[in-house]
């Protein structure tokens, strides 16, 4: 559990028709602690019973301390958590928001910075740049959205002929291959956006021969909905609802259950919980398991995974 | 003699897993004395290895260099030491791309100096693979005198530089590419343990 | 109060002192009369007033004599301070937490100006008086990890968070139990504490890895740890040991509560917010049996600890030649009593 923040929201700017940035400013103008390039904060959304706390990439200067800006897609499938930022959260607002955490931090002895993007996974790159600056270390940046709409990057880029822009709709294509060729010794890669993405940059840069050291990827998470389950609580014996919109994590909190948690993005192994008994299938959202651990279905990770079956026991 | 097995040890000391294909992708091989017949033995499972490869043999009296220039590099060259080819893995290295791949094999003293310069380069550790053949000498530094000892096969022994006698730790530093090595009368300035040979 | 500075020596003739006022605010790492291994971490800082735990980093009787002797180390050996190329931002951001601790925890002994990046440092008892661009090495006289840890007694190591593990990058090492920065430095959590033995075995570094790359910006934690050393000294390095190796053979029944002396490494924990790097002080106190039986829980405890302690324990932490002759000198402190829980002297 992290310390927090009260926080109140002074800039609401849509970027796009799809991505608004907010900007959050200590009420009393008090300094924030600066933070490392790639540094998110856990953001509490108080939404009626419930109480969501989703995670969003810092995309301000990290020594800047006058406030943190994020900026958030909506997600119209999601659970929520995105819909609340875009329609309840004006000017005014104040909200509980984490220290910064780094789960996605550059490697400064690269040589050289390969950055790749897609979509809303430009988030993280936007501190970075600023570090990347002050660090005065060479890099290049590929960003990959589907559309404009989609693009909220476009407008909080710099101009440079560093940085690569290619919009899908427009009929332009990141060419991973080029991009992975040619690269100096001692390069190294990031890559953030969906799934599709960062699993074509691990496949090609394995193809090109990229050893994993140098490969670093932050998926861009939030847990997925799903269908309602019931868990149980091997030591209090006390049986949870997990709802449609909820994650695990969110329903423990919501039961009082004590859990430790830092991402909420199934990145930081934070809050692994041990499985009890199992009979079913866990659906394993996250970054953290092993194959192996996740086939064996003994442990858990709340706040990305759901179940489907007859019965599912924690070690809790 | 396959890759040398080495006893379980502490953390710091390297293990070497032994050489893998990895096709015809550009590399660079780096063998000494009987470390070329790690060599051999990755051409044989995978002819394509050689296809982009630069090959660097120092034999330290060996006799496998007329067999290596066979093989068929893209460019072979063979050395009279470790420290007359430096210039050589220097430029090969700092030229290199990404996806380059990094076969060392032979002693210790070899493969910890070329990798720590990998390292130092940027290479990750999981881009170089290693294979131990022949002697089991170390290299040594003496933490008195910072001097490296090559080849050493006893415990104690003698610092080249400093002369003062020291045991052989299993302590080793990736970023100097050597074993760490104590003066082993500090205390009782004199009084020497009998001289023993090391073991794997 | 203002503290009164010991002019002393930790080598040579060791003049070195603990005044009555010292003595009674040691760490002291024992809080039972055995010792095992354990992660033992708390929150820092936090502690009764006075105690070495009551400020972000503790300024002490000796802390003008130590500056001095490090002054000497480095002369001898300039590899003791060692930052590999990518470390400078956390030496930036350790010169900052220790810049801004000290002036606001001692004000009458340090001062800091801050003007945006324009910052000005006056340390008083080191009559040093520095203006400099906070962010910008070359107005400094050296780098900034090395600056500030020139003013700042105990050794301190920057570790790198990659690759979920910590390494150590960067450091400033003069008064080492034993182990050399110079070959250490860019070995990762396991490989430099790889020489410690049975702690792999039990899970101790797995567990305090874990608990380490969890801490988050704001958070800082310490926990006490311990060796035994012949006279005050506090350059006990490997590069040296052929130097200070026989003053261990000269423990006699007559000498040992003088020269044999408790080495208490108070050790603390900070997530640095600029690198996400960790640093890591390890701060000495040096204490002789004599000074420790002058609180005679500790006197008590010390024997038992000692007197029981794992044989491999007694060999790694350097003192198993003595053994016998400490435990003999501490028994006379022993009445078999039972002690009070917790580390502090009884009232």
């Amino acid at each position: 559990m992290s310390k927090q923040m009260m926080l109140e929201v002074t800039e609401v700017e849509p970027l796009t028709p799809l991505v608004t940035r907010f900007r959050f400013e200590h009420p009393e103008k008090a300094p924030l602690p600066i933070f490392s390039g790639g540094a998110h904060v856990v953001v509490e959304m108080p939404d009626g019973e419930m109480l969501r706390r989703n995670a969003y990439s810092l995309i301000s200067d990290p020594n800047d301390a006058s406030g943190y800006e994020i900026a958030v897609r909506r997600e119209e499938t999601g659970r929520g958590g995105s819909r609340y930022m875009h329609s309840e959260v004006t000017p005014g607002t104040r909200m509980r928001i984490s220290v910064p955490t780094n789960l996605f931090a550059l490697d400064p002895r690269a040589r050289k910075h390969v950055l790749i993007a897609g979509g809303i996974g430009i988030t993280p790159f936007l501190s970075h740049l600023r570090q990347l600056d002050l660090l005065q270390q060479p890099f290049e940046l590929h960003y990959a959205a589907r559309s404009r709409d989609e693009a909220a990057g476009l407008k909080l880029l710099p101009k440079s002929a560093r940085i690569h822009v290619q919009i899908s709709d427009e009929g332009n294509r990141m060419d991973l291959g080029e991009i992975l060729t040619d690269q100096p010794i001692g390069t190294h890669v990031y890559v953030c956006g969906p799934e599709g993405l960062i699993s074509a940059v691990l496949d090609a840069a394995a193809r090109h021969g990229w050893p994993k050291g140098a490969l670093h990827s932050e998926a861009f998470a939030s847990p997925p909905p799903g269908k309602p389950f019931t868990v149980t609580l091997a030591k209090s014996g006390r049986t949870i609802e997990v709802s449609a919109s909820q994650s695990l994590l969110e329903a423990l909190e919501a039961a009082k259950v004590e859990i430790d948690w830092s991402c909420r993005g199934g990145a930081c192994g934070r809050c692994e919980t041990k499985v009890a008994a199992c009979d079913g299938q866990i659906e394993h959202n996250d970054h953290w398991l092993s194959r192996d651990e996740r086939a064996e279905q003994k442990k858990i990770m709340p706040c990305m995974s759901r179940f489907t079956g007859a019965a599912l026991v924690l070690d809790l | 003699m396959p890759n040398t097995s080495f006893s379980p040890s502490i953390e710091s000391r390297p293990t070497y897993a032994g050489l893998v294909p990895q096709g015809s992708a550009p590399s660079i091989m780096i063998a000494d004395a009987e470390g070329a017949e790690a060599i051999m033995d990755l051409a044989e499972r995978d002819a394509a290895v050689l296809d982009q490869a630069h090959l660097i043999y120092i034999p330290k009296g060996a006799k496998f260099g007329s067999k290596l220039a066979e093989l068929g590099a893209k460019g072979y060259h063979e050395e009279a030491s470790l420290d007359a080819a430096m210039a050589l893995i220097n430029r090969l290295l700092g030229s290199a791309h990404m996806g380059t791949q990094l076969y060392l094999a032979g002693s210790e003293g070899m493969m910890g100096r070329v990798s720590a310069l990998a390292l130092s380069l940027g290479l990750p550790l999981d881009a170089i693979q290693m294979e131990h053949r022949g002697s089991i000498g170390r290299p040594m530094q003496c933490v008195h005198c910072k001097g490296v000892t090559q080849d050493v096969t006893t415990d104690p022994f003698t610092c080249s530089h400093c002369g003062l006698t020291l045991f052989v730790r299993d302590h080793f530093s990736r970023r100097l590419g050597v074993f760490q090595a104590v003066c082993v009368d500090a205390e009782t300035p004199g009084v020497v343990p009998e001289i023993q040979e090391i073991t794997a | 109060m203002t503290l009164q500075f010991n002019d002393e020596t930790f080598r040579g003739d060791y003049s070195y002192f603990n005044t009555e006022h010292a003595i009674k605010r040691l760490p002291f790492p024992f809080d039972r009369d055995e010792y095992v291994y354990s992660v033992n971490i708390e929150a820092h800082p936090g502690g009764p007033k006075g105690s070495p735990f009551e400020f972000r980093f503790d300024v002490d009787e000796h802390y003008v004599s130590e500056m001095k002797d490090r002054a000497i180390t480095l002369d001898d050996d300039p590899l003791r301070c060692q930052s590999l190329p990518h470390m400078e931002l956390a030496g930036w951001d350790l010169l900052e937490i220790i810049m801004v601790s000290k002036a606001e925890d001692y004000t009458d002994l340090f001062t800091l100006h801050r003007d945006g990046n324009r910052w000005h440092w006056i340390n008083r008892p080191l009559g040093i008086e520095q203006r400099f661009t906070f962010l910008d090495p070359t107005t400094l006289p050296c780098g900034p990890m090395e600056y500030i840890t020139r003013q700042t007694q105990g050794d301190f190591a920057l570790l790198h968070e990659r690759d979920g593990n910590l390494w150590m990058d960067a450091g400033m090492v003069t008064s080492q139990a034993d182990w050399s920065l110079d070959f250490d430095i860019g070995m990762n959590f396991f490989e430099w504490h790889a020489p410690v033995p049975k702690a792999k075995q039990m899970g101790v570094f797995d567990k305090a890895l874990k608990f380490l790359l969890a801490m988050q910006q704001g958070q800082s934690y310490r926990r006490l740890n311990w060796t035994m050393t012949v006279n005050p000294r506090l350059d006990t390095s490997p590069e040296n040991y052929h130097k200070w190796g026989p003053e261990k053979r000269t423990i006699t029944p007559e000498n040992v509560g003088r020269k044999q002396h408790l080495r208490i490494e108070l050790q603390s924990f900070w997530r640095l917010p600029r690198s996400n790097a960790i640093a890591f002080p390890i701060r000495c106190y040096l204490a002789c049996l004599e000074d420790i039986c002058t609180q005679p829980k500790w006197g008590r405890r010390l024997h038992r600890v000692l007197r029981d302690i794992d044989p491999t324990l007694a060999e790694y932490k350097g003192f198993a030649v003595n053994q016998d002759m400490i435990v003999n000198y501490l028994s006379q402190f022993d009445d078999g009593a039972p002690t009070s829980p917790g580390i502090f002297p009884d009232a």
